[in-house]
């Protein structure tokens, strides 16, 4: 039998069919991958969180077993510092929680445990130039000053904004205070060379990334100020101890 | 003679890598060219995925070439093509996170790549499977040279590194050598590639 293969039936049952089997592969390949790839993204997750204590993995270590040992617990408080119980820090979203108001958000807090004492490690989440920009900030036991920092981007321009994620941008941070002499929340500034603020704060701005540079100063100042209550709280239990 | 044959055959492997380059000659997948070369090991990657996907759907197109309706016929070869990257973008996700990472929408964009429809519609319909697949891995070279040759000006001169490591002693910055920032950015891919096609043309005269 001779098929028309200019025929409409023939066409249209043609193009049916093939959708039907590419369909059918993609799934399996998704359902092979997908486990994989969850624990990738856990994975990497868990080596951004290290990362801000300053904690990197070597060669033979893996990132699972290093979070185990450094991370020994971890929670999430309100915007009064007090502890929510029943939400898995790990599993929190802060894209999402930035987006509500302050005292709404569930704000994750990860205890890590270093050679230098215990950190408290919380997430950040904004907008960079291209598409979303987000880290993790370690917090010394006191609550006053930045232990360490790191930052992650989606899509920032490779040498200009992407530079954010570069240790010689988020090394700045170590040290900084986040509370000004007089106690209150002022957050780091991320501001150019040549334009330092007196009194407060700062770290110097990628050049050529201002956009970027300005997205990682609003993201420290709404993220982290809704954790001034749980700051304030370490702050005081360090000095009891004292 | 049998040397003659067996150059015949390799034709559509070895023409596509400088004669008939698509890039430099037929000016084709200029975009992706531009986007993932301000580093080496992006490219290369890049370069992986492209080779995987264009020489699959060339021979998977060759196949199905007799079957295929001529009023569908793009349309059946965007599905396959598109099919081949999420397979390749699925794949990376959970092999390479990293790279993934770093590659984020370009592998996705292969679909869009002027040199697969290309060679599909100009190659695969009309050829056969053997043939098709000798094209593909031939395109995706010759494209994979061209991008692999402005990454590495693109990376040297534009950050002072190739795949990563340092390679301008620090010592040169202390003498106040800069990265030229501009190399960085797409518009210098053009230039650079403008380059190549300059050596190239004189060459080939």
């Amino acid at each position: 039998m001779k098929i028309n293969k200019e025929s409409n039936v023939y066409t249209v049952v043609y193009a049916a069919v093939l959708v039907v089997v590419v369909g059918f592969a993609l799934a399996l390949v998704y359902q092979a991958l997908r486990p994989a790839q969850l624990e990738n993204i856990a994975n990497d997750t868990k080596k951004q969180i290290l990362a801000a204590a300053l904690i990197y993995p070597t060669a033979d270590q893996t990132i699972g077993s290093l979070y185990e040992s450094h991370i020994k617990e971890s929670f999430c408080v309100d915007s009064k510092g007090d502890v929510v119980e029943g939400a898995k820090a790990f599993d929190v979203n802060m894209a999402n929680e930035v987006k509500k108001p302050a005292d709404e958000r569930v704000l994750p807090v990860f205890v890590c445990s270093t050679d230098k004492g215990v950190k408290y490690i919380v997430p950040v989440s904004g907008a960079g130039l291209w598409g979303p920009i987000w880290g993790y900030i370690a917090m010394n036991a006191d609550g006053k000053t930045i232990f360490g920092a790191y930052f992650g981007h989606q899509g920032e321009t490779p040498g200009l904004g992407a530079e954010i994620e570069r240790p010689a941008f988020s090394g700045q941070f170590e040290g900084k205070p986040i509370f000004g002499s007089n106690g209150d929340f002022e957050s780091v500034l991320v501001v150019k060379k040549g334009q330092e603020p007196a009194g407060r704060a700062y770290v110097n701005a990628v050049s050529g990334g201002t956009i970027t540079s300005q997205g990682v100063q609003k993201m420290l100042f709404t993220s982290l100020e809704p954790y001034t209550a749980f700051f304030k709280k370490l702050e005081k239990e360090s000095s009891n101890k004292e | 003679m049998i040397m003659g044959n067996i150059r015949k055959r390799l034709e559509p492997l070895i023409n596509p890598l400088s004669n008939d380059n698509p890039v430099i000659v037929q000016i084709l997948g200029i975009c992706s060219a531009l986007a993932v070369t301000a580093k080496l090991q992006p490219a290369v990657v890049m370069t992986i995925s492209v080779l995987a996907v264009l020489a699959l759907s060339n021979v998977i197109i060759s196949l199905m070439r007799n079957t295929i309706p001529t009023s569908i016929r793009i349309i059946v070869q965007l599905v396959v093509v598109a099919a081949l990257v999420v397979v390749v973008d699925q794949v990376l996700k959970a092999w390479n996170y990293e790279v993934s990472k770093q590659l984020s929408v370009f592998i996705g964009l292969i679909i869009t790549n002027c040199i697969i429809m290309g060679r599909l519609e100009a190659f695969a319909l009309n050829n056969t499977p053997f043939d098709s697949f000798l094209d593909g891995v031939g395109n995706a070279l010759g494209y994979g040279i061209i991008l692999v040759i402005v990454a590495f000006f693109r990376e040297l001169f534009g950050s002072g590194t190739l795949w990563g490591f340092q390679v301008i002693p620090q010592a040169l910055y202390d003498m106040g050598y800069q990265n030229n920032g501009m190399m960085i950015l797409p518009p210098m891919a053009l230039i650079t590639v403008a380059c190549i096609i300059w050596f190239h043309n004189r060459k080939a005269k």
